[in-house]
């Protein structure tokens, strides 16, 4: 649909473009993490792209990821990068649109942040650092957005124990014991 | 050593009757003008909308007027899914409202967290505060809903409910250290 799009940022940034891929009328294109921002500042403003509207950008957490059916090459193990941030771009101008897939290693959960060039980018990538806990360098206010502060953890990672609570309050005074009074001497 | 709920003597088994007496009319009072608080966090609140509208109507159990100042009224309905960041919220709003009180725990996220198993989800609204009436259901249907109401009339008719109950443990030991 848009292969043309892909045709013409692999020819913009050769080195910036790991590779790319169009699977059912989606194109997808995997971005060095170090070019992130100039790639996606290009893609807004060069005329013939004009990516005006930001879809999401949400995060995938690779691991144990082995589903049957799928060889043995493809399953996720340690030497693979754990997180991979996507950001969905979407021109109303041309009506096209293309994601961006950044591979973020586990011992440095790190990425660029696109919130100056996308204002709506902002919650969501907090929301993404609140789930995942991927840092987004040059964000203007990360921090937590849904969960509280007192939270420890990334719940949405796959080694979250899912019983895991974390509660702010507990009860205390029911009368669930039986009443005993001290008589005093 | 405990406290002594029967006596002997003539003149407190008098005290006592007309105690008990005073309270079974407030709590005849009490039952039949029930304010209630609707907490309404998710979709039971639409239960909820149903059940005190005209069809099913829950003022004929005179728990019609609902306030929406917790100050002002003596029934929290739990209407809904409560999660963890809401529970200082929800003990907060309890803590406001006058004694005696009684709660209702409305849906099955409100009694045991529902099919929720996960971070954000408090497995029932009873972890921070005392439940008098739990209504399964999700939603319930309005019928279960006016049967918890008379299960909690029946209940604040014998001074069962969990604040009453306080109460009188509180007075019990007031009493039981002042006659030492």
């Amino acid at each position: 649909m848009s292969q043309k799009v892909l045709d013409a940022l692999q020819a913009k940034f050769p080195n910036a473009v790991e590779r790319t891929a169009s699977t059912h009328k989606d194109e997808v294109a995997w971005i060095k993490r170090d070019n992130l921002v100039e790639v996606a500042k290009w893609l807004r403003d060069d005329p013939a792209m004009a990516f005006d509207s930001p879809v999401f950008v949400t995060c995938i957490d690779w691991l144990d990821w082995n589903p049957v059916g799928v060889p043995p090459d493809a399953r996720w193990d340690e030497s693979k990068p754990r997180f991979t941030v996507a950001y969905q771009l979407r021109s109303l101008t041309h009506r096209h649109r293309i994601r961006l897939e950044i591979n973020v290693p586990e011992s440095d959960p790190r990425c660029p942040s696109l919130a100056e060039l996308w204002a709506a980018f902002n919650w969501q990538e907090r929301e993404t650092f609140d789930m995942y806990g991927v840092r987004f360098d040059g964000h203007p206010d990360l921090r937590r957005i849904y969960l509280y502060e007192e939270f420890v953890g990334y719940p949405l990672r796959k080694d979250y124990p899912k019983e895991k609570r974390q509660p702010l309050v507990r009860r205390d005074d029911l009368p669930i014991n039986p009443i005993k009074v001290e008589h005093k001497p | 050593m405990g406290v002594e709920l029967t006596t002997t003597r003539l003149e407190d088994a008098a005290k006592w009757a007309k105690q008990s007496m005073l309270e079974k009319g407030s709590n005849w009072g009490r039952k039949f003008s029930l304010f209630t608080y609707p907490f309404v966090t998710a979709c039971c609140g639409m239960e909820f909308m149903s059940v005190a509208g005209p069809k099913y109507d829950l003022a004929r159990f005179g728990a019609e007027f609902p306030r929406f100042s917790p100050r002002q009224s003596d029934l929290l309905m739990v209407v809904g899914t409560v999660t963890e960041k809401q529970g200082p919220a929800v003990k907060r709003v309890f803590d406001q409202m006058a004694e005696p009180k009684w709660v209702m725990a409305f849906g099955v996220c409100a009694s045991s967290g529902g099919f929720y198993q996960n971070y954000h989800t408090m497995p029932g609204v009873d972890q921070v505060i005392p439940v008098d009436v739990y209504i399964p259901g999700c939603p319930p249907r309005p019928e279960q809903v006016l049967d918890g109401i008379i299960m909690l009339m029946d209940r604040i008719q014998s001074g069962r409910g969990h604040s009453q109950l306080r109460l009188k443990r509180e007075e019990l030991i007031a009493n039981a250290g002042s006659e030492e």
